[in-house]
């Protein structure tokens, strides 16, 4: 399969905080990829080095075959990336509508669009919310909505990072069959997660980060077999 | 044939469909009446009042533009200019040269006015290019623009030498420039020429609704949605794929072109314009009326400036300087009772006392 995402020798530092500290990872076209590790491991700084919001101090970024190490955040999105924050990223004083048009008026005009601003609050079932302020609703919901912005375009390449925090049991399992049903239709996924049943729901592969560089990469039973990677979780539980 | 006749037809019909949506307040035939009985009011107003009160009248609609632009910066786009009076000033000169220059013969104030406007909606595209660009934010901005309107203002000041002239123009520093020609249509029977009075009055009158309507269109198309979506969250509409400084930077000049149109009117209105207009208390009293209205939306801005204005000429009978402290007060008083601004909780107090009476 061919590789949608391939980083190579990223590095950045805040400081003395080594942030990412020389990681190669690829992705190919058409994965669903977990991200995990002990908070602080970098996958936040991850997600901002691959999307612009950081400039790396060394390495590569090449998306859907081009390097786009030097473009602007704007520009990489247009490429076909999007991103659900881990703070809910949306706009408080609009309306659920308006938010939902303004992540999609870009792509979709006319019926298209209301038709993909209907789909997309049937399936954050938020259709009697939509004239709501999107600043009121529960924080699942916010997320739900932060979620409909970022899939609703259709990217190539999906970045969610910790899409379930903040969900009850049945919202997560609802957002694992949500992307199983997006991954479907080719969309590569990305998703930073500490749920690990999620994971398992969700990923076929996991690589795991820890101290800005990767520790371990393989499948669920893998990782979860992996001594080490127990051995960074509980010494981060220690602290 | 027949299909880009339909598509073209119902692109109109989503044209006239913006002027009402969720960026401006008022909807519904009950809000178009009061609209088109305001209109109406205010065009038979010549009927009713002497040359004098109309010219007058004239004067408070001609800052209107520049406070409707300044709520499209600051209200919608969330960038707070402390300036606007640069673009207006520029303008104001920009039509002075022009006119002493060629002259009021064959409509060429109107050209004056339409090139006027283009050189500070220009100017303020520039200033708003090195801004945005140059990573300046937040209160940064206000202090950026006030200083460009304060460095406009001082340069204009020591004019005063003969040296300083362009063309037939004297600068003339301080005391400005004067005698530039009103505007003046050219007509089969002669000339009209538009000084204070009815006929200057309807023709500002007209601009303002055109403006208003234009504007609310504006503000509800997607244009408008990214910008109230940049004064919301500029991080987040960046990562939706928007240039969110060209955006800033289109807005921005908007808002100027804005005041440009305030500053050649006034100068045609008056037939002078001088450095002060360019000065702090100057730059300052837009500010005021914007947010005494209510800054993020159009229409209460629209009747919050001309109500202030008019207040504030009342007052200036007992003294500049008292009315100016009455300006100052009204803001504070805003910014603590009603921070969204005074018109914009009346509109909303009223809207809901008419849905309770409808149900
Ligand atoms: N802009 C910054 N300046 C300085 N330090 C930073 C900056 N951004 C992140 N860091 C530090 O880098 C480290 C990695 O942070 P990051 O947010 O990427 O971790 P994370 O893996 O996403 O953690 P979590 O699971 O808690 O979300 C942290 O120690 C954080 O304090
Ligand atoms: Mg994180």
């Amino acid at each position: 399969m061919t590789e949608i995402l391939k980083v190579h020798g990223l590095r950045k530092a805040f400081g003395g905080v080594v942030v990412a500290n020389g990681i190669d990872f690829s992705l190919s076209a058409g994965a669903m990829h977990c991200l995990i590790g002990p908070n602080g491991a970098g996958k936040s700084s991850f997600f901002r080095l691959l999307l612009g919001e950081h400039t790396p101090d060394a390495g590569t970024i090449t998306f859907d075959g081009s390097d786009i190490t030097g473009l602007r955040s704007f520009q990489r999105i247009r490429r076909g990336i999007s991103v659900k924050f881990q703070v809910p990223g949306i706009f408080k004083a609009l309306s659920v509508r308006q938010n939902l048009e303004v992540a999609f008026q870009e792509h979709r005009h006319g019926q298209s669009l209301s038709a993909t601003v209907r789909e997309m609050l049937d399936f954050t079932d938020l259709r009697g919310e939509d004239k709501t302020p999107a600043g009121i609703l529960s924080h699942g919901q916010q997320q739900w909505l932060e979620i409909a912005m970022a899939v609703g375009v259709e990217p190539k390449l999906l970045l969610l990072d910790e899409p379930t925090a903040g969900m009850s049991p049945d919202e997560t399992r609802k957002t694992g069959e949500m992307l199983h049903d997006l991954n479907s239709r080719g969309i590569t996924i990305l998703a930073v997660e500490h749920d690990m049943a999620f994971v398992e729901q969700i990923a076929r592969r996991v690589t795991v980060l820890h101290f800005g560089s990767i520790f371990a990469e393989g499948t669920i039973a893998e990782i979860i077999d992996h001594p080490g990677v127990q051995e960074i979780y509980l010494g981060a539980a220690d602290d | 044939m027949t299909i880009s006749k339909t598509s073209s037809g119902s692109r109109a019909r989503t044209f006239l469909t913006r002027l009402e949506g969720p960026q401006t307040m008022g909807r519904g035939p009950a809000f178009w009446i009061a609209v088109t009985v305001a209109a109406a009011a205010a065009a038979a107003y010549p009927l009713i009042a002497d040359a004098w009160t109309v010219g007058n009248a004239a004067y408070f609609l001609i800052w209107t533009f520049m406070a409707m632009g300044l709520s499209v910066i600051w209200g919608y786009a969330g960038v707070l200019s402390f300036g606007q009076t640069a673009f207006f000033g520029l303008a104001g000169y920009a039509y002075g040269v022009i006119t002493l220059n060629l002259g009021a013969a064959y409509g060429l104030t109107i050209l004056a006015l339409v090139l006027a406007v283009v050189i500070g909606g220009l100017f303020a595209l520039v200033i708003g290019y090195f801004m945005f660009y140059g990573r300046i934010q937040g209160v940064f901005i206000g202090i950026v623009t006030l200083s460009v309107t304060l460095v406009l203002e001082t340069f204009m000041a020591q004019t005063a030498g003969p040296q300083w002239r362009i063309g037939e123009a004297r600068l003339n520093g301080f005391n400005g420039m004067s005698g530039m020609p009103p505007l003046t249509l050219p007509w089969f029977g002669g000339d009209i020429v538009l000084y204070p009075g009815p006929s200057l009055y309807y023709l500002l009158l007209g601009l303002v609704v055109v403006s208003y309507l234009g504007l609310r269109i504006m503000l509800n198309s997607r244009f408008g949605n990214v910008l109230v979506a940049i004064r919301e969250n500029p991080h987040r509409v960046a990562m939706l794929g928007y240039d969110v400084r060209l955006y800033q930077t289109l807005a921005f000049a908007i808002g100027g072109a804005f005041a440009a149109l305030s500053g050649a009117l006034y100068t045609a209105w008056g037939q002078y314009i001088t450095p002060s207009s360019m000065g702090l208390t100057s730059a300052a009293l837009p500010i005021v009326w914007v947010a005494v209205g209510g800054r993020r939306d159009i229409t209460a801005t629209l009747i919050g400036t001309i109500i202030v204005l008019a207040g504030f000429q009342m007052l200036t009978i007992y003294g500049s300087q008292y009315a100016l402290i009455v300006m100052g007060g009204l803001l504070l008083v805003t910014v603590l009772v009603a921070p969204q601004g005074l018109v914009v909780g009346a509109m909303t107090l009223l809207g809901r006392i008419f849905r309770r009476g409808k149900s």
